[in-house]
């Protein structure tokens, strides 16, 4: 009997190289089409940039895709500190905070109300379970200018019209069908015998969500999160019907700030000010975007 | 330590009926293992007795206590799952705590229990590790450690070993039966796998199509089946079942095998056929002697062909041509290598060992 030991594998180049594949025609297509969408984003978006940063007199020479020269940052401070929005003007800066006021109340409710509805619906024996589902998800195509009117009079029946809180409970309850659907997705593929052990240990169903079930959510919270602020940001018709005089969200007053013209209008400053309102949902995610992804797979993979 | 009492469980699934009529007394400290193939009830039956599912009609006690419309905390159980079911993001030592979650336990009386189910299990070390960081088998302990923590008298296990690899399940059978033997607790142990079932039960539940089929010690169920489903699914590899026919001989009664007589005279039969009934003759792989040899006793002489073996290293079995069929006979390892396919091997079997059914009702003759 002989051993016979593996030796050491020797650096070479492979026996059989496989063959680089050059540029064919069809590369070619499809660089080309690639490139068409790309520029269909990306021009716009060059002329918003560099207008920004103009003076009013070169804009008005009418090229524009000239680059900004000389090169500005008052269109950009204006739009911020003092553009006039009706006859306010107090600049962006107002329409920020309250966007951010909004944020905030409405993310935790939307948050709260949604995953807790999305764990008793999947992990929790409910009566009619189905049926409630089928229903919620029903509502989430019922357009939203169908149900503004009867919502603003429930709203100022309980008081909150007008107010951040009111604001926030619409958000809420709009964004609900589909939030609700996202966690109870995701909570139907946490493995069954996880809840049976949480059930014979504790049994109690606040606890085991707060101590279970919500620390497995993260990625999911993730999305939902990005999903929510982009969308509540975003929001127009909702921060304009439900938002009183000082609750105003960025997005209502920027488009005030472009309606209002006095004079000649400023491309300068509505451009620098449709950018700041962009910039929040941008940074969310481009921080947090790689969690968006990962939340997105974390359902179809095991792992 | 309490026992454990179904009455008349019935379980239904929409039309299906799962388990039907069903009745069974655990004794106090019992280790009794649920075996079955899948689909047979016995994990519903776990479930049901866990509080997991709900029966159909049928009433569950545990010492002596009606828990049939109690939620699962309050039952007196801990439960040991097939995929352990640890809280990913606990630790280990959060996994044991939360154990104990519904108990309303003190602080120093919680870190009392934790600290002995830790260092019983030897998993102290482990304490601080979140899941995803441990192996297969200190998993299982963990899991086996969430439930010791509940200092409950009655542990349920799901094929909790099923996920293991053969080196790992063999061990952790061991220390299951040992931890049964220092707790004293009663044991309900689903498996499948028979090999589990003999080795740690003091008693088996054979199950199939929702029905006890037979529920006796180990060794009662391995040398008497009760039937014949029984009589197929216990023994690896599995015995050989040939029908034959009864014939009344002046010796006594007979029955005919693949064209050989077999002396039935001296079989001790619960109920004797009549002439001219259809029997099921039943003989395990294990009982032939070696080819050659003279077993003692009133034997049954056989000499067929080989048609292949089958060697496990330890262990192998030639299949010999019977009939249309194939006759599997342990043969010593190192024999069969000098056998060829279509050698002529003589082999014989002790008619004690034979088993005798009823080839209509199934039932043990």
């Amino acid at each position: 009997m002989s051993l016979t030991i593996a030796e050491a594998p020797v650096e070479r180049a492979p026996l059989f190289p496989r063959k680089k594949k050059g540029i064919t025609p069809r590369s070619i297509a499809i660089l080309v089409f690639l490139a068409i969408c790309a520029a269909f984003f990306c021009v716009p978006l060059y002329v918003i940039v560099t207008t920004s940063f103009k003076t009013m007199d070169q804009i008005r020479q009418g090229d524009i895709f000239s680059l900004p020269l000389p090169l500005t940052f008052d269109a950009w401070w204006n739009a911020w500190d003092s553009a006039c929005s009706g006859i306010r003007c107090d600049g962006l800066k107002v329409g920020f905070w309250n966007s951010m006021a909004i944020l905030f109340p409405s993310l935790a409710l939307s948050l709260a109300l949604s995953s807790v509805t999305g764990y008793a619906l999947a992990l929790w024996n409910v009566k009619w379970a189905n049926a409630f589902l089928f229903i919620l998800f029903m509502c989430a195509f019922v357009p939203f200018q169908i149900i503004m009117i009867p919502l603003i009079i429930l709203s100022s029946g309980l008081k909150v019209y007008g107010t951040v809180w009111g604001i926030a409970i619409v958000h809420a309850v709009l964004s609900m069908p589909i939030l609700t659907l996202i966690f109870r997705n995701y909570y139907k593929g946490i493995p069954h015998e996880i809840m049976s052990a949480a059930m014979m240990d504790s049994g109690s169903f606040w606890r085991i969500f707060v101590e279970i079930i919500l620390p497995m959510s993260a990625n999911i919270l993730i999305v939902v999160l990005i999903l929510q602020i982009t969308s509540i940001w975003n929001d127009f018709l909702i921060g304009l019907t439900f938002g009183g005089l000082g609750t105003q969200p960025m997005s209502v007053v920027l488009a005030n700030v472009v309606i209002t013209t006095t004079g000649e209008a400023a491309y300068n400053e509505n451009m620098a000010a449709a950018l700041l309102t962009a910039i929040p949902p941008l940074l969310i995610y481009f921080v947090l975007g790689r969690f968006f992804v990962q939340g997105i797979t974390a359902g179809a993979i095991k792992g | 330590m309490p026992r454990v009492v179904f009455e008349d469980i019935i379980k239904q699934y929409g039309r299906l009926t799962v388990l039907k009529h069903l009745d069974l007394e655990i004794e106090d400290g019992e280790f009794l293992v649920l075996l079955g193939p899948s689909g047979c009830g016995k994990t519903t039956l776990l479930n049901l007795l866990a509080g997991l599912l709900d029966v159909t009609a049928g009433r569950i006690s545990i010492g002596g206590r009606d828990v049939t419309d109690l939620d699962p905390k309050d039952r007196g159980l801990a439960m040991v799952f097939q995929s352990y079911a640890l809280y990913p993001t606990k630790t280990v030592y959060g996994n044991l705590k939360f154990g104990l979650a519904a108990a309303k336990l003190d602080k120093a009386e919680v870190e009392r229990r934790i600290a002995w189910a830790a260092k019983l299990l030897q998993i102290e070390p482990l304490l601080n590790r979140k899941p995803a960081q441990l192996s297969g088998g200190q998993r299982q302990r963990v899991a086996i450690g969430r439930a010791l923590v509940k200092n409950v008298g009655v542990f349920l296990f799901d094929e909790p070993l099923s996920n293991l690899d053969a080196k790992l399940r063999t061990e952790m059978r061991l220390e299951i039966k040992k931890l049964h033997d220092e707790l004293k607790s009663t044991v309900v142990y689903v498996t499948h796998d028979q090999i589990e079932a003999m080795t740690m039960a003091t008693r088996i539940a054979v199950m199939d199509g929702g029905v006890i089929q037979q529920f006796g010690t180990p060794d009662d169920i391995y040398s008497r089946p009760h039937n014949l489903f029984v009589a197929g699914f216990i023994g690896a590899p599995a015995m050989n079942l040939r029908p034959a026919r009864v014939k009344s001989t002046p010796a006594g009664l007979a029955a005919n095998l693949g064209g050989l007589t077999l002396n039935l005279s001296s079989y001790g039969f619960v109920q004797a056929p009549g002439e001219g009934d259809e029997i099921v003759v039943g003989l395990r792989p294990e009982h032939f002697g070696a080819p050659g040899a003279v077993p003692d006793g009133e034997a049954i002489h056989f000499e067929l062909p080989l048609q292949h073996g089958e060697r496990t290293g330890g262990d192998a079995t030639g299949y010999l041509r019977l009939g249309d069929g194939l006759l599997a006979v342990r043969i010593d390892p190192e024999a069969i290598g000098g056998l060829r396919q279509g050698d002529r091997v003589s082999v014989g079997f002790p008619a004690a060992k034979l088993h005798i059914f009823d080839a209509r009702s199934g039932l043990r003759l």
